[in-house]
């Protein structure tokens, strides 16, 4: 591996000042699950190590039904997907956390890493943005939030500024009659990067949409939101040709690159296809409810 | 110019107190094998894909590679040296080698300790189940049916009240 320092950080001011210090070859330690690995391949020159995951805010997690969830940023995946009220509540984050890598990722990985690494196939991505993840942001100049929908900018760059990272993840709770799903399409069952992934979170009013985000995966320069889906839905009963129209509109915002994992065509029709599962099943959960 | 920095890392290894020199750019996995001498623990990929690595830390399945040495002061590492007792094999390493659930063994350490971690959880998981959980663990001799065999009798086996 390339030279570099480790600091355990165990306040949010103390990681602040670490990474300021740093400048601009200091990189968080989450899970470590991207950034070991990137510093061993050296596809990014890193020589500092800032440990985040001694800071208490960091690592809880809390949930009440008025104001909703807060994950700590480094909190690792399993306890994320293993916490009933994200099952119950938040089941597009659970489907999209219970997926990432296995189970020795799992113990490690984090949110604040999938969305610090910014990848445009980022799994928890789409998640967090359907449901309207909002994140903590500490750095030089104090506090900021940034919604997850305008976090990242391209492949693996995003809004955070010298010396910031990201303290936790924010989910609003739902209002009543609400539902919200996630899925992914990977040739096998488990461990791979996803040719595609969508997931939606709507509101019903008997069996008349509300409300509704649509977000897509892997089919462009950073995950993206797709509003035409949406408008496709909102106003509308929910039948067979509402959700064929917003399967449509995401086939439609879809631009995706060819690759070993799928071609462009096979990338398009997998946004229509998992964009109204994703929205009979945010359906069923709203009913469910 | 990046630099390093030496380290004295104390932890808990397999139930003992261990202190030892590590550079802080170490991962874990280089830390057990050259400065703790724990060679149980493989080296595949050394990128998080194939578990060759795992170990426990503090209570947890995780892929050493993807550690830094230097996180591991004051933590709690479970390796493959320390599941044999005094008495003999543990359950699951005994079942590996009655059902042949290997072949070069290059894989198995990340087996055994990836089943360890599964049992703890899930005492009596279904095949399905044994096959999620070891998804992160990779193989090229076996074909893995073997490998659930085995950890299926090991299960049993723990499962079974104590004579
Ligand atoms: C075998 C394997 C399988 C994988 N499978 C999947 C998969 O199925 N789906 C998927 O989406 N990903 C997958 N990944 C990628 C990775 O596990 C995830 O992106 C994970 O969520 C990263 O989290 P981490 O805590 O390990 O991040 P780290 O590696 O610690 O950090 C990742 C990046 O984010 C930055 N960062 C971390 N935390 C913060 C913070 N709080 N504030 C600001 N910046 C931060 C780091 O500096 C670094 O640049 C896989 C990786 C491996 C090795
Ligand atoms: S060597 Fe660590 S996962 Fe392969
Ligand atoms: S026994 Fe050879 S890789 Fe598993």
């Amino acid at each position: 591996m390339q030279a570099l320092r480790y600091a355990r950080a165990t306040s949010i001011d103390e990681a602040v000042r670490m990474l300021r210090e740093g400048g601009e070859t200091a990189r968080v330690l989450a899970g470590g699950t991207d950034v070991i690995v990137q510093a061993r391949e050296r596809r990014r020159v890193i020589d500092l190590f800032v440990d985040i995951k001694h800071i208490p805010d960091v690592m809880g997690m809390t949930y009440d039904a008025q104001r909703g969830l807060t994950v700590g940023a480094a909190v690792p995946l399993y306890q994320v997907y293993g916490n009933a009220d994200v099952a119950r509540v938040y089941p597009a984050l659970r489907a999209a956390t219970h997926v990432i890598g296995g189970k020795a990722i799992q113990g490690r990985a984090s949110l604040g890493g999938n969305l610090g690494n910014s990848s445009p196939a980022a799994d928890s991505i789409p998640a967090m943005m359907a449901l309207d993840g909002v994140a903590a942001i500490a750095g030089p100049n104090g506090r900021r939030e940034v919604h997850v929908d305008a976090f990242c900018t391209g492949p693996g760059r995003n809004v955070l500024q010298p010396g910031e990272f990201i303290v936790s993840l924010h989910f609003p709770q739902p209002v009543a009659h609400s539902g919200n799903a996630w899925e992914r399409f990977i040739p096998r069952n488990e461990m791979d990067i996803a040719v595609v992934n969508a997931a939606c979170a709507l509101t019903l009013e008997g069996d008349v949409v509300t409300a509704a985000r649509v977000a897509l995966g892997a089919v462009a320069p950073t995950t993206i939101m797709v509003p035409g889906a949406a408008e496709a839905l909102v106003g509308r009963r929910l039948t067979d040709d509402t959700i064929a129209a917003a399967g449509a509109a995401a086939k439609e915002a879809a631009t995706p690159i060819e690759d070993m994992r799928g071609t462009v065509k096979q990338r398009k029709h997998l946004s229509d296809v998992l964009v109204q599962r994703v929205v009979r099943a945010a359906a069923e959960h709203a009913r469910s409810r | 110019m990046a630099t390093s920095e030496k380290l004295v890392i104390t932890s808990n290894i397999n139930g003992e107190e261990r202190t030892f020199l590590a550079d802080s750019r170490d991962s874990l996995l280089e830390a057990l094998r050259e400065r703790v001498n724990l060679k149980g623990v493989k080296e595949g990929c050394n990128n998080g894909n194939c578990g060759a690595c795992a170990v426990i830390l503090n209570g947890r399945l995780v892929n050493s590679c993807c550690v830094m040495a230097a996180e591991v002061e004051g933590a709690t590492i479970e390796t493959v040296e320390g599941l044999a007792t005094p008495e003999g094999l543990a359950p699951l390493q005994q079942c590996f080698l009655e059902e042949a659930a290997l072949q070069c063994g290059i894989c198995t350490p990340g087996f055994l300790m990836s089943s360890t971690a599964l049992l703890r959880e899930n005492p009596a998981p279904t095949d399905d189940e044994v096959r999620f959980w070891l998804a992160g663990n990779l193989c090229r001799c076996t074909g893995y049916d073997k490998i659930i065999l085995a950890v299926q009798a090991a299960a049993e086996q723990m499962r079974a009240p104590k004579k």
